[in-house]
């Protein structure tokens, strides 16, 4: 948990994208001009082949900038290019960008294979016969081609509806909350399978989501979202490791907000004093994951457990130490009983927030 | 409610006790039709097909088809237009437009028929109005524009709900899969509307091939009008009867097409998440401009017509002298109607509850039987009563209680509809904490059953007292000597040509019949 990656990579892996495919360019969308902007000058782009989430909490503005990428809201600022073609302001259908809805809308009335075929009406019929019944087999529903919608599992649905998508081959796919009508082993099982699909088709992808342990999972780029702006974008592993905010920092993974008084490369907190991932100064608040801190039963410790969980693979603890009570995960043993007086130590570098 | 989750003794004490007078409603419904069958076979094969296989039957067969056919396209063109106006755009108005859309129900086709009529001729209201003498309109031409006129509401209330239950992501996800938006509307949006589109279709063939008062009054001749004259100047009771037999025919014919074709089709959500309210299509000017054009033309001819035209004869002599009359007419349709109404409530309780607390196969049974008095044409259906009559209860025949069983029979399907979905809305814990409360079946029924579902059962008699009150062919057969509704009076007025003596009874009707559409926009209202 707590190996680092080494700040060099970073750049390095910005150097090696490729090119981008969709750029997003400070876009602003306000449904009643007397509330607050749905979405507010938001800005990112997607490289060839990506895959990008935009995380956040509901009403963050995730979906309506999903919507605005497909062409199902116009925006009142800004601009949307797709390989450096300005498209925003064309209908959906003239965009050629793919889009799964959250309830995966396969057309009822149409069998499995007529729903993957839906798109390939410019081709030969038995041209596009053969397609659809290759992106069946892509997501092996191939046995299940002439059952209707209502026939097949949440997962199949699904399934059906991400063959129809990349059937017409498009170079992007917005994907609304595509796993949330999924029960929990589903969810795991499906999003690994859709992650290798939408890789194989070699499609850019744009995923929304308010799981953030599913866009840690899946994406190769997080936008985390929040009052419309985006907040950071990153790798799952700059997001969760350097969160910019605290709100970044709890939304993502738990994290205890400490106050510090922070001189440059270090800052002192009730835990000492800490190295800082990034310099600072004055009074800043920092994030401390509760698998930096380790325990120690000390008699002479500064803090107190107050309460405990056990989780199988690992173990929660409430510590009261310094006036604050700050969460704790552990491994599952020893058992430390509550009560115990324990030495709290931070590993690794501490990260100072703003705002 | 699962019927496994029933007792085995309760469920057969509780489906004997509703079994039998369901039983009852099965029978009256039946019966009278078995008698027209045999009655129309008692005539021997030549003697039959002299009377069938003539040209004038064929002609009867083709115009029949050719009124389902105009009523049915221009239903369709009126109200699919005006459905998406309302659901699907921004259109300013659209609230009020709805309404509008809706109130010409309150319009019967015999005076919609009578509006078309007094718009015509020398002393008609275009002439006396803008100078203008229109011929009379009859035919084909007036049959169908006073019927669609009078019947598209019921497909526009179809198209509606299913416009406005239509999942957007569908739409966006044709759109987003290359289709542009006519091609979603054809290849998306229609299907979708086809379920709701074949229900509309339905009730406005079965009210076509049905409905007698327009097209008498139009003298266009069809089935109905046939009938109409084979048993009214005629006295030909074995032609009557066969082509009572045909009507039925064609009628269940129509119900069981309908029924195949919807099983083919299934539009059911599939996806599990909530579906996304439409969203509203924001109309430009012009598009603006032409939807008012059209909306303004539907409602002018629907609603605007017959209001003008009825104050326009009703404003050319005092109404007070014929006032007595108008309220001994009144109050005779309500003598009728009133315990119709009752009457059908109480026929259609046992079918409800039998259907939705005991599903088995003779429950259902006994409920699609329950619609046969709806499916099969009203003059068809009073004439196999006035066959029965005559020959099983001949003291019933020309009788006040016949009329009102008749019309409780031809009705049960309108008071059955609210009363069954206010019993599947009922929870059925509540009846069993009634009877581990000590409540037998009665009493659970009179004290927990009942009130649940009192706003069914009220909307039911409503339904069902409105509809009498306005009923035509049925009056016409069964009426007592001496009794004369109010649909009676403006019928025998205006088939004369008096049309200031029919006004003050159109207007009566017109009046009450709002009633009806009061009724169907508070039911569409809490649908919603």
């Amino acid at each position: 948990m707590t190996d680092r990656v080494p700040a060099v990579e970073i750049p390095i892996l910005v150097r090696r994208r490729p090119p981008v495919l969709l750029a997003v360019e400070g876009l602003t969308k306000r449904f009643f001009s007397d509330e607050a902007a749905a979405v507010e000058d938001v800005s990112f782009t997607v490289a060839e082949g990506e895959l990008v989430s935009l995380l956040g909490p509901s009403g963050c503005g995730k979906t309506t900038t999903l919507r605005l990428v497909g062409g199902f809201e116009t925006p009142d600022t800004g601009r949307i290019s797709l390989r450096g073609r300005d498209i925003t302001h064309l209908p959906p259908e003239k965009r050629g960008i793919g889009f799964v809805f959250q309830d995966y809308a396969l057309f009822p009335q149409l069998t499995v294979l007529e729903n993957v075929k839906f798109g390939l009406r410019n081709m030969p019929r038995a041209e596009a016969d053969k397609r659809a019944r290759e992106m069946l087999g892509l997501v092996n529903l191939a046995d299940l081609a002439s059952r209707r919608p209502h026939e097949l599992s949440g997962g199949q649905q699904q399934r059906v509806a991400l063959a129809r998508t990349l059937a017409v081959a498009p170079p992007l796919v917005l994907l609304d909350e595509p796993f949330s009508n999924l029960d929990a082993a589903m969810r795991v099982e499906t999003r690994q399978e859709v992650r290798a699909m939408l890789k194989q088709a070699g499609s850019s992808a744009i995923l929304v989501t308010h799981d953030q342990e599913e866009a840690l999972a899946l994406s190769d780029r997080i936008a985390v979202m929040e009052g419309g702006r985006i907040r950071q974008i990153g790798t799952p592993a700059q997001i969760y490791r350097e969160p910019v905010s605290e709100f970044v920092a709890s939304f993502i993974g738990r994290s205890n907000i400490l106050p510090a008084q922070a001189t440059g490369g270090s800052a002192e907190t009730i835990f000492g004093n800490l190295a800082l991932a990034r310099e600072a100064a004055g009074d800043v608040a920092v994030a401390v994951r509760p698998e930096q801190i380790t325990l120690q039963p000390d008699p002479a410790g500064s803090g107190t457990v107050v309460g405990r969980e056990f989780r199988g693979h690992d173990q929660l603890y409430w510590v009261r130490a310094g006036g604050r009570t700050v969460l704790v995960i552990a491994g599952p043993f020893p058992i430390i009983e509550t009560g115990t007086r324990v030495r709290l130590e931070v590993c690794d570098c501490v990260v100072p927030l703003s705002g | 409610m699962t019927a496994s989750l029933v007792p085995a003794r309760r469920r057969s004490a509780g489906q004997l006790l509703l079994l039998a007078p369901a039983l009852v409603v099965g029978a009256l419904m039946l019966a009278p039709l078995f008698d027209l069958v045999l009655r129309a076979l008692e005539a021997d094969a030549a003697t039959v097909t002299s009377l069938l296989l003539r040209p004038r039957t064929f002609e009867l067969l083709v115009n029949t088809a050719a009124l389902a056919a105009g009523v049915l396209v221009l239903a369709t063109l009126i109200a699919l237009p005006l459905a998406w106006l309302t659901t699907r755009t921004d259109l300013p108005g659209r609230r009020i437009l709805n309404v509008l859309a809706v109130l010409p129900l309150a319009v019967p086709g015999y005076v919609m028929a009578y509006a078309l009529i007094g718009l015509s001729g020398n002393y008609g209201f275009m002439n006396a109005v803008f100078g203008v003498t229109l011929p009379r309109p009859q035919g084909w031409l007036g049959a169908t524009l006073a019927l669609s006129l009078y019947t598209y509401p019921y497909l526009y209330l179809n198209l509606r709900a299913a416009l406005s239950g239509l999942d957007q992501t569908l739409e966006e996800s044709a759109r987003a899969l290359g289709c542009g938006p006519r091609e979603v509307f054809t290849r998306v949006t229609l299907p979708h509307l086809m379920p709701a589109m074949m229900a509309g279709w339905l009730v406005i063939g079965l009210y076509t091939i049905g409905d007698f008062g327009a097209v008498a009054l139009m003298r266009y001749e069809v089935f109905s009008y046939a009938l109409y004259l084979a048993y009214s100047s005629a006295f030909d009771r074995l032609y009557a009867a066969w082509i009572a037999l045909i009507l039925v025919v064609i009628a269940l014919a129509v119900v069981w097409w309908e029924a195949r074709l919807r099983e083919d089709i299934r539009l059911a959500r599939t996806g599990s998440g909530s579906g996304v309210r439409p969203r509203l299509t924001a109309l430009p000017p012009l598009a603006c401009a032409a939807a008012y054009g059209f909306s303004g033309t539907v409602v002018l001819a629907a609603l605007g017509l017959p209001v003008a035209v009825l104050s326009f004869w009703l404003l050319r002599e005092p109404v007070w002298p014929v006032l007595p009359d108008l309220l001994r007419s009144f109050s005779q349709s309500l003598s009728a109607a009133a315990p119709a109404a009752l009457l059908a409530v109480l026929l259609a309780l046992p079918v409800a509850v039998l259907a939705v607390r005991f599903p088995s196969p003779i429950s259902n049974f006994v409920n699609r039987l329950a619609f046969i008095g709806y499916a099969v044409p009203a003059l068809a259906f009073a004439l196999a009563f006035v066959f029965f009559a005559l020959e099983a209860a001949p003291f019933l025949y020309q009788t006040q209680a016949l009329l009102v069983l008749v019309y409780a029979l031809a009705f049960l399907a309108l008071a059955l509809g609210p009363i069954r979905s206010a019993l599947y809305q009922a929870r059925p814990n509540l009846e069993d904490s009634a009877r581990s409360l000590g409540y037998g079946p009665v009493g659970t029924f009179i004290h927990v059953v009942l009130p649940c579902i009192r706003r069914g059962v009220t909307a039911g008699l409503v339904l069902v007292f409105v509809v009498a009150m306005k009923e035509l062919p049925i009056a016409f057969l069964l009426s007592p000597a001496g009794f004369r509704p109010l649909a009676i009076q403006l019928f025998s007025r205006t088939s004369e040509g008096m049309l200031i003596a029919a006004a003050p009874y159109a207007a009566a009707i017109i009046a009450f019949s709002g009633l009806t559409v009061a009724a169907v926009l508070r039911h569409e209202g809490r649908l919603e």
